[in-house]
């Protein structure tokens, strides 16, 4: 029996890190094309495989729309030479790619994609486990991919990467603590609650009534926390405009200047692992997970039908949101170093607290 | 199972934290000392403890050794220098570790080994926890806030002081 169970998590997480990484894939194409719609060219267009892209009208347009791009690329990381530098730090060298990856997958374990509602009516989370502070485990676990970054600039030996690594260190520390603040409101409203599986749960419903009716998601009961965790995950998965660790016009390429070929390869993808993470957690959190809007949780398809369907609501909303975070990229050019450190210190945090305060006062009255 | 995982955290624990101390480069005692909580980490949640653990490594792992790493980096940019092996301050720590360990085992020999763990351990979730940080154990909380505070100002103090030189000026 114990076997049994043990295999069950197994498969499931086969399953999860297959897709994620499926969808981290394909976002970096995603990107590519987004990016060339913003700049008014074609994007990857040209690259094709014997059999598929040679039916007749679909394999031209997975052509037009570079779907076999990431085929191509993917083995090209793999037939590139791998050069490691005669001056860094061996160990920390190998290690650094492995722990920039691992974190976000290792995240996913807590993340809850949808429900299964069974014929006795008790709602199942889809999810490898879900525990009771599943929210702070996602933090804590993809907080450490960080030292991905600190480590690679600190063992490069290179001026470039240990400009990028203190960078990373300073952002990570200013806004950890927003992102924190930012999301206390949430778990107050929830009564003390952490677990992923009950967030979702509370977002089913309307809030307001008449034509002024809103969906019950948090973006829309707590819209300034939710702007503060959106900026915030765009600091913590190192995304424009707050690449400060990569910012290739002024250090090459930040920590990964001394990468190449395979390696590189875990960075880049790592970057994308991250993106989807974030704008999974978004989705969870704030855009009410599996819920549709109006819809309330009771009146969700039930059985094999609703957790395709709830499953489904969380992928749409993921992909929007990682379209809107790439669209962004592509449209605000990077902020100053300290720009950044004046936007954390000086303007988030300090709205985080106070967002957090009139939430208590809130609150209280309303449970008082 | 669980005494073969105990034993493996015990070893993550104990080994980088003793690689720690014998360690003369500050950027591989930070990643050790990574090592030693990520074991604490693992131990508090073989007791089920899984918000300490969780706390454990969000607090320690990814806010304060990161600023080692920060201050590490910064501080010893251009002199990668080995710190000194200093055996006056050696033998005293040496001291007071055995002191503190005579001490734990005067202890257990007093009141027993506790084998009899809780049915539901007080922190096993976050309500729960807070619930018991503020009614039994309100006083050494506010006393732990307070030393907190002295620290602090004890730290803006010396950042400040403008004879101690030039090198803590930069950390913005």
């Amino acid at each position: 029996m114990d076997w049994m169970y043990l295999l069950i998590v197994l498969v499931k997480a086969v399953v999860v890190v297959a897709l994620v990484m499926a969808v981290a894939g394909y976002a970096v194409v995603g990107e590519r094309k987004i990016a060339s719609w913003v700049q008014e060219r074609p994007g990857p267009n040209r690259t094709t495989v014997p059999i598929l892209g040679s039916i007749p009208v679909v394999g031209w347009w997975l052509r037009r729309m570079g779907f076999f791009q990431l085929w191509a690329d993917g083995a090209k990381f793999f037939f590139k030479e791998e050069p490691t530098p005669a001056h860094v730090n061996k160990l920390y060298f190998l290690v650094a790619p492995v722990v920039a990856f691992v974190p976000a997958m290792a995240a996913l374990s807590a993340v809850p994609f949808g429900q299964y509602v069974g014929s006795d009516g008790v709602a199942v989370p889809l999810a490898i486990t879900n525990f009771d502070v599943g929210m702070l485990f996602v933090m804590a676990v993809s907080g450490i991919s960080v030292f991905g970054i600190i480590m690679a600039g600190w063992a490069s030996n290179s001026k470039y990467p240990y400009f990028s690594s203190i960078r990373a260190s300073a952002q990570l520390i200013s806004y950890e603590l927003t992102i924190g603040l930012a999301l206390l409101p949430v778990f107050m409203w929830t009564g003390g609650t952490l677990d992923l599986f009950s967030i979702v749960r509370e977002q089913g419903g309307v809030v307001g009534g008449g034509v002024f009716g809103l969906p019950k998601w948090f973006i829309c009961i707590m819209p300034v926390s939710a702007l503060l965790y959106l900026v915030a995950l765009f600091a913590e998965s190192n995304r424009l405009p707050f690449d400060m660790a990569e910012s290739e016009t002024d250090l090459v390429g930040g920590f990964h200047t001394e990468y190449g070929a395979f390696k590189f390869g875990l960075f880049f993808v790592g970057e994308y692992a991250h993106m989807t993470l974030a704008a999974i957690l978004f989705s969870v959190i704030f855009l009410g997970g599996w819920s549709i809007p109006f819809v309330s949780m009771d009146a969700m398809p039930v059985g094999l039908l609703g957790a395709v369907v709830s499953v489904g609501v969380v992928f749409v909303k993921t992909v929007i949101l990682m379209s809107f975070i790439m669209l962004v990229r592509w449209t605000l050019p990077r902020f100053r170093y300290d720009q950044v450190m004046d936007l954390g210190w000086k303007i988030l945090l300090p709205l985080a607290v106070v967002n957090l305060a009139v939430y208590a006062v809130i609150l209280a009255l309303v449970e008082g | 199972m669980q005494d073969i995982l105990f034993y493996i955290f015990a070893a993550l624990t104990i080994l980088p934290a003793v690689a720690l101390v014998f360690s003369r480069k500050s950027v591989n005692s930070a990643m050790l000392m990574i090592l030693s909580f990520i074991g604490t980490a693992a131990l508090f949640a073989l007791l089920q403890a899984y918000l300490l653990a969780v706390l454990q490594v969000v607090v320690y792992v990814g806010a304060v050794i990161v600023l080692f790493l920060f201050i590490a980096m910064l501080v010893g940019a251009g002199s990668p220098k080995l710190a000194k092996r200093d055996f006056r301050n050696m033998a005293l720590a040496s001291g007071v570790f055995v002191l503190l360990s005579l001490f734990g085992i005067a202890a257990i020999a007093k009141t027993g080994v506790g084998t009899d763990a809780l049915p539901v351990s007080p922190a096993s979730s976050a309500a729960n926890f807070g619930m018991i940080l503020f009614t039994k154990y309100q006083l050494a909380f506010e006393i732990t806030g307070f030393l907190l505070l002295a620290a602090m100002v004890g730290v803006i103090f010396i950042s400040k002081r403008p004879d101690s030189g030039d090198t803590t000026t930069e950390a913005e």
